[in-house]
């Protein structure tokens, strides 16, 4: 086993370590989407995030426009802030509406875009003024049973 | 029981205890010993290329079909359990985030802890048996330059690729069976997986962990070469000591460090 | 016998200072169990002096202690003049660089080939171009007759050969000091000439100091001109060859004859003989 072996192999042995650590950042994990983009930032407010998580996708129309970038409480409305960073690429009129929805039964959660008609654009920092809190299972049952109590016959 | 008994058996504990606290102390100033002498390992890089060459290509055969097989495995049982909920289309995400977060990590470095540092354990214990560590101390060349620390640098370095090469085969692995056996759509296994999984914090996370567990394992296993018994007997203790010592440190630190990274994935 | 060991000529008695001089030397590897207790001994320069003594006596640890690589409790090693214990750290490893030591059985670095293991020293400690290290290697493998072994790897040797290979390596860097620990050890008889020759040999060519520890008695009476016998760490004989042979201490004579009884005993202390047979009877 003389010397140029041994450095060839460690040579080899080096590189597809390094390859598999990138293999792994771009196709198993995600390293290229997003991060890297030029983006600006909006804000809106919601009564209830559920189970919103940070760095959770911006959709519009079902297209990935963006992320979740933070979450903070407005101590004086009491109503949750989110921060999201959409892609230079997109714009949205004045009059958007942000949801919260959720990808099938069990999917994640994710801010759902539907664009409005108005002609000015939010810009860098803009507010979205519309926006639909999440659906929280509780009380979507309570209403369900209150529906169904009201409806039904008094006893 | 008689109190002569008693009273020997807690001496004995006693100076059991003693020796385990003054051979950690010594294990401490033996690794800052190894860290100070590093340079020159690095300088002389001959030295440190063949050392990651025995500890990493030789253990790369070990590393990558163990892990094609713990993906496989991952696939069956894992696509056995997410299809009861409903959520076969998951499969990908349950095996990207098992490997590259635990068990890439983890399974790589105990399997390195078994073969390369119990080899490691073993070269240097014979050579203190066999006087070459002392020989070449007569010659005025320090055995921890020239002997330790490459083997030390050698397994630090190859640590985290066999940890990275043995998740890339275990998706791998996980794809054979899912995609290709079970019948998992391509676009979900790989989509689901790429949404779910993110460079930072899981993919740095995993990778800092292996780094964590090649210092560990690598310094018990110079460490115990270098303090074995300079008889066969030492030499087969010390191998065991560093498989084992190193096995449950691997485990210990994979806590303590998975606290520490993912205790704030449950919140926001 | 003579009680001083060889004393220069008193012309050049300024000039040639003893190369090593241990003064009422005690050490043990714990405090209670000293394994020398004051010992004196003066090596001369450009002489060959062996330790003898039975197995476990101390001899190695002497070695260890001209070395460096031991402290000892009490007492002076003096080596070139210098006390070794005081040395620093910079200041220990120039004095190794003078000092070669062949070690039992070889330890050759199993790793490399017979010409890596002798040009080792020249590549930790010169600068020396690799032609020039090349010519020195196997100028030293001539010198032990093992020139053409250059490319073996030493679990291809035979005992002699490594031995005299680990003798290549000690002299690799000219020293002017060299220790031999055990030299003769398990070797053939062949291989006991040729080794005995060497160090002989090597010895009066480079004009060096040489310590050999062994309990050879019979090679060393060959070619030493100074012996020091240790037993239960002490030195409790010494003279020249001549003074060996016609030695009337009973130590010396036992261990020179081979006899199996006498000063140092057969049986190790136990129980009378009697009674250690009859004593499941009761």
């Amino acid at each position: 086993m003389n010397r140029s072996t041994i450095d060839l192999w460690v040579g080899i042995f080096v590189t597809i370590g390094f390859g598999a650590i990138v293999f792994l950042a771009l196709k198993v994990g995600n390293l290229t989407t997003l991060d890297a983009k030029p983006s600006y930032r909006l804000e809106a407010n919601f009564d209830n995030i559920g189970g919103l998580k940070m760095r959770a996708p911006v959709k519009a129309a079902g297209v990935v426009v963006g992320r979740v970038e933070s979450v903070r409480l407005d101590p004086k409305t009491y109503e949750a802030v989110v921060t999201l960073k959409i892609d230079n690429g997109y714009h949205f009129s004045k009059d958007s509406i942000a949801s919260i929805l959720t990808s099938g039964l069990l999917g994640e959660v994710y801010i759902g875009l539907d664009a409005g008609g108005d002609t000015q654009m939010l810009a860098d920092g803009g507010k979205i003024a519309k926006s639909q809190s999440a659906v929280v299972l509780e009380k979507l049952i309570g209403q369900f049973l209150f529906d169904k109590a009201s409806s039904g016959a008094p006893k | 029981m008689p109190a002569s008994t008693v009273v020997r058996g807690m001496r004995r504990i006693g100076a059991g205890a003693i020796n385990a606290i003054a051979r950690c102390g010594f294990a401490a100033r033996f690794f800052v010993a190894v860290l100070y002498h590093s340079p020159s390992a690095f300088r002389r890089l001959q030295l440190t290329a063949r050392e990651i060459y025995f500890a990493g290509v030789l253990s790369l055969v070990v590393i990558m079909v163990s892990g094609l097989f713990v993906g496989m495995v991952l696939g069956l049982q894992g696509y056995d359990s997410l299809n009861k909920y409903g959520a076969g289309d998951s499969l990908g995400i349950f095996v990207g985030l098992s490997l590259v977060r635990e068990l890439g990590p983890v399974v790589a470095g105990l399997l390195f802890a078994s073969r390369a540092g119990s080899a490691i354990t073993a070269e240097i214990g014979l050579m203190k048996t066999t006087e070459q560590l002392s020989a070449m101390e007569m010659m005025a060349v320090d055995p921890l330059a020239r002997i330790v620390a490459p083997r030390f640098w050698g397994g630090v370095i190859s640590m985290p690729l066999l940890a990275a090469l043995f998740s890339v085969m275990g998706v791998f692995g996980a794809y054979l069976v899912g995609v290709r056996l079970i019948g998992v759509d391509n676009g979900t296994f790989w989509g689901n997986m790429q949404a779910g999984i993110d460079f930072w914090p899981d993919i740095t996370n995993g990778i800092i962990k292996s780094v964590v567990f090649g210092v560990a394992v690598s310094l018990i296993a110079v460490f115990e070469g270098y303090d074995a018994k300079p008889t066969a007997e030492g030499v087969s203790a010390a191998t065991t000591r560093t498989v084992v010592g190193g096995s449950l440190a691997i485990l210990a630190l994979d806590f303590v460090l998975t606290v520490f990274m993912f205790r704030g994935m449950a919140n926001v | 016998m003579n009680p001083n060991p060889p004393q220069p000529a008193a012309a050049t008695a300024v000039a040639a200072t003893n190369a090593i001089e241990l003064a009422d030397v005690t050490f043990g590897y714990n405090r209670r169990q000293p394994v020398l207790k004051g010992i004196t001994m003066t090596i001369p320069r450009g002489k060959v002096v062996a330790i003898m003594g039975g197995s476990g006596c101390g001899k190695t640890t002497i070695l260890r202690l001209i070395g460096g690589q031991l402290r000892q409790q009490s007492g002076t090693v003096r080596v070139g003049g210098q006390s070794v214990r005081d040395l620093s750290r910079e200041a220990l490893f120039a004095l190794r660089r003078r000092i070669g030591m062949l070690f039992q059985f070889g330890a050759l670095f199993t790793d490399m080939t017979v010409f890596e293991n002798v040009a080792f020293p020249m590549r930790e400690h010169t600068d020396l171009a690799d032609p020039l290290i090349r010519d020195l290697v196997l100028m030293k493998l001539h010198a032990v007759g093992l020139r053409g072994a250059a490319q073996f790897k030493p679990s291809e040797l035979s005992g002699g050969m490594a031995r005299r290979v680990a003798l290549a390596r000690a002299v690799a860097l000219d020293p002017m000091l060299v220790m031999y620990d055990e030299p003769f050890a398990g070797l053939d008889p062949i291989s006991l000439g040729v080794v005995g020759q060497l160090i002989r040999k090597l010895n009066d060519a480079l004009g060096i100091t040489s310590v050999v520890v062994t309990h050879d008695v019979y090679e060393s009476l060959k070619i030493v001109d100074y012996l020091y016998f240790v037993s239960a760490g002490r030195i409790i004989a010494q003279g020249t060859p001549d003074d060996v042979r016609n030695s009337t201490d009973p130590f010396v004579r036992q261990f020179v004859d081979g006899e199996p009884d006498g000063p140092v005993p057969f049986h190790y202390p136990a129980r009378p003989y009697a009674e250690d047979l009859t004593a499941h009877a009761r």
